[in-house]
Formats: structure tokens, sequence, C-alpha cells
């Protein structure tokens, strides 16, 4: 016998399943009068500082079909690269921002949409800059645990191209499943990120 | 909070894989290219934080915080437990949310269809923060066993879904909690993603009869683990600090 190193296995995941958003989203599904307002759906105060973008897109299947009963979730830097965390240990990120966000997909077109603000850049370890980026976190029934993975800028090219994470991508043809293209939409910026599950156009998915 | 280190890397044999064709929705809605490993970054280390004045009193109490007419109908339980890492330290200040079926197996929302009849008295939602001790604990029904389209006579155990937040995103977890000594589980092809046995045990809540609220409920233990970070004893400072 040795000594017991006294550590816990992390919980396992099981999926979210088809009324996540009970839980999650109470109101959007008509439960109403529990709590006020679902959370995640307000990242930009009045105050917030950068500047005001949209992101939207589809969550598609291995058949091509969006998903109309996911949630998805998105962490940020504000617009100076700095999270509204007690974990931020760079420096204090603006406290009208929360750089959360939470939306169900639609449950007739399976749109996602968020009202945020364009994300600064972050260290990698070594110091090097990332790219801006917003982190996506995704569940929904047939998915047995929640998917991380990234959404950069289509208009960041020269930042995207030295981004230490982008780097490690060893397919260079997949780099692309990760960068949102712009639009503009009532005169906002958009960015459209569109995820497959599977398929030819995979989004690259991360083992954080 | 003392400097900490990154998170121990997921056991991904322990977490269910992606496929799992026994669930059929998995198939077409699981990636098939390898995940690709990235240590983690300020962009991972960080997460969103929730404050005691999100929560109404009634947010624990799945008794009260739909009642309309009276009390759900089914059977009174607490549920308890506490949230830990994989270091065993507690984690305070995390974020619980739960999410179930009232008694009879049914879900208030709009795209289910099972038979069994809604309760004008029960939502089905609720949440709430953990303690200093990372402990927390809510009051409910016991939520009914349903059957579900995936095979012709697929049922799912009596479970509650549980969401949690803890101190960073790449802690982010949403799993379900069974119930002691239901034999449905060892029959359900959603348990049955978890390849482990022991690993599906530590979804089992366990009866507690110290617990129970004598002549109002009984009560449930069940305790969550999030990952664990390393020490940084031995790692270097992240650059940028
Ligand atoms: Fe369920």
């Amino acid at each position: 016998m040795v000594q017991k190193l006294e550590r816990l296995k992390e919980s396992p995941s099981q999926t979210a399943g088809p009324y996540v958003h009970i839980g999650a989203t109470p109101n959007w599904v008509e439960i109403t009068g529990v709590w006020k307002e679902d959370l995640g759906l307000v990242l930009v105060g009045p105050g917030a500082k950068g500047d005001r973008i949209v992101v939207k897109g589809h969550i598609f299947d291995g058949s091509g079909t969006p998903l109309k009963d996911a949630l998805v979730e998105i962490w940020q830097a504000d617009w100076q690269g700095l999270h509204n965390s007690p974990q931020e240990r760079r420096g204090k990120a603006d406290p009208h921002f929360t750089g959360w966000g939470r939306q169900p997909t639609d449950g007739v077109t399976g749109e996602f949409k968020f009202e945020t603000i364009k994300p600064g850049r972050v260290p990698y370890r070594d110091g090097r800059l990332m790219a801006p980026h917003i982190t996506f976190w995704i569940v929904a029934r047939g998915i047995n645990i929640g998917l991380h993975t990234r959404m950069y800028f289509g208009d960041e090219e020269a930042a995207n191209a030295e981004c230490p994470v982008l780097a490690r991508i060893e397919h260079k043809v997949r780099i692309s499943t990760l960068i949102a293209s712009r639009s503009e939409e009532n005169s906002i910026p958009t960015y459209t990120f569109d995820i497959h599950l599977q398929g030819e156009k995979e989004t690259v998915f991360f083992d954080i | 909070m003392s400097d900490q280190g990154s998170f121990y890397q997921r056991d991904r044999n322990w977490h269910p894989p992606a496929l799992t064709p026994q669930y059929k929705t998995s198939i077409l809605r699981s990636p098939q290219y390898p995940l690709l490993s990235l240590e983690n970054t300020i962009s991972e280390m960080t997460g969103p934080v929730f404050g005691h004045n999100t929560l109404g009193p009634l947010d624990n109490d799945l008794i009260r915080n739909f009642a309309k007419t009276g009390d759900p109908i089914g059977q009174r339980i607490v549920v308890y437990g506490r949230v830990l890492d994989e270091n065993a330290r507690p984690v305070p200040g995390a974020l619980v949310e739960f999410w179930q079926a009232n008694a009879g197996g049914r879900y208030r929302h709009k795209k289910e269809t099972y038979l069994a009849a809604i309760d004008p008295n029960f939502g089905g939602c609720g949440r709430t923060i953990t303690d200093e001790e990372g402990r927390y604990w809510f009051r409910t029904i016991k939520p009914g066993a349903y059957p579900w389209p995936n095979g012709i006579n697929d049922w799912r155990p009596a479970h509650i879904h549980f969401s949690i937040f803890g101190q960073a995103f790449a802690q982010r977890l949403i799993t379900q909690m069974y119930f002691e000594g239901d034999p449905m589980i060892w029959h359900c092809p959603i348990v049955s993603t978890i390849p482990d046995r022991q690993a599906v045990e530590q979804l089992i809540a366990a009866l507690d009869r110290e617990t129970t609220l004598p002549m109002d409920a009984l009560a449930y233990k069940f305790d969550i683990v999030l990952r664990g970070r390393r020490s940084t004893m031995f790692e270097n400072r992240m650059e940028g600090n």
C-alpha cells in the first residue's frame, strides 16, 4: 500500500436534456413569476465602454439541421481585455459589463443572438497576446458533456494570424471554423458564428 | 484568495464520451474530430460570479415558488450537499441551478408531450448559492420517472438536473442527480452513457434518515465535485499577472 492522494473525482457530466430552459431560462419557457428575469440576458450596462456588437449564429447537427433546443453561454473579456471575475488578477474590469451571457437557440429558427462588446486582447500563458475572442459553451439534448469553443473575429486578420491558440490547430483548414464573419445590421457590427457539431465543417472544440 | 494554478485535466474516461449510440440523439450531435487540448488560459480560468442579491427568498423552495392554490402533489423531500473541488475543498459562492419533472414525471414545458398531468402548483425550477463551506440545500417534491422517445419503451429514472458555476468557466458543469435504491437507474440509456459504474454511483444521492424533517420531508444528500486546481508551488507564475 502507498499513501493516498485524497483527491476526489469530478462529478460526471450528463446531458442538459431537452428541457434545460426550465432551469436556465424559465421565463423564456413561460414559467413566470418564479424569478424576475432570466440570468445572462444582458451583458452590457448603459455605462459600458467599448464597441457594441451583435453575435449570432446557429448550431448545426450532422445532418445540417439547426438545434432548436440548445443553450449557449458566452464568457469574454471587456474592451480592455479584462474579465469581470474575482479570478482576474491583472486589473479591474469595466463594472458595467458582465462578460457572461446565456441564450437559448430559438425554438423555431434555431438562432442564438447576443448583444455584447468587442473584447480586447488577453495574454496567453507565455505573455503573447491572443487574438480577441469569445469563449462559447454549448449544451443540449444529445450532448453528453458541454462543448467548449471560441469565436474569433473575421476583421482581426493580423491578430488572428499571430494568436498562439489558433496556431495550435494542426489542420489549418479548420481554423476558419472559429472565425465569425462581419456584416452590418442596423448599423451595428454583427458577427455570424455558425457552429457545426459534425461533418466537413465541424467546429474545433477544446478540451480546456 | 491565494494564487492558484490551472485546473486538472478532465478525465474523459470518467465523463461520458460524445458518441453513445444507445442514446440516439448523440449520434448526430457528437463531434467526431478529437478535441483540441488547450492549457488553461485566463479566458477559462476566470468566470462569472453571482451575488446573493441574485436570489429571491423562495428560489430554493420548489414547493412554494410556483404554488398557486396550494402545495404541489408528491413526496416532499429536501436535497442538500456540498460543492467541492477535486482537492476536497469546499467551493463557496457557487451558483447551483436545478430543474425537474413533477411527481408524475411531467415537465412544465411547451414541447413536452407526455400525457401525465401538469401540476398547477409546480414550476420545476430552483437555484441557490453555496455558503462559505460550500453547502447548499433546497426543498422540492420527488420527481416521477417518465418515458421518452429513444427506444420504444425507454424510461428515465427519477432525476433532478443540476447546473453548477464554480469559480472559473473551465469548471462549468451540467449533470443529473438520481435517487438511492431506484432500480431504473440501471436501465437508462442516458445513465449508461457514463462508462464507469463508480462514476454513475457518484450521481446517486443517498437517503439520509438523520436529516429528514420529521413528519414533513425525506432528505437526500448529494455532493457535487468540480474540477480542482494545481498548487502553484511547482508552477511558474503566468506572465502578465
Ligand atoms: Fe429530465
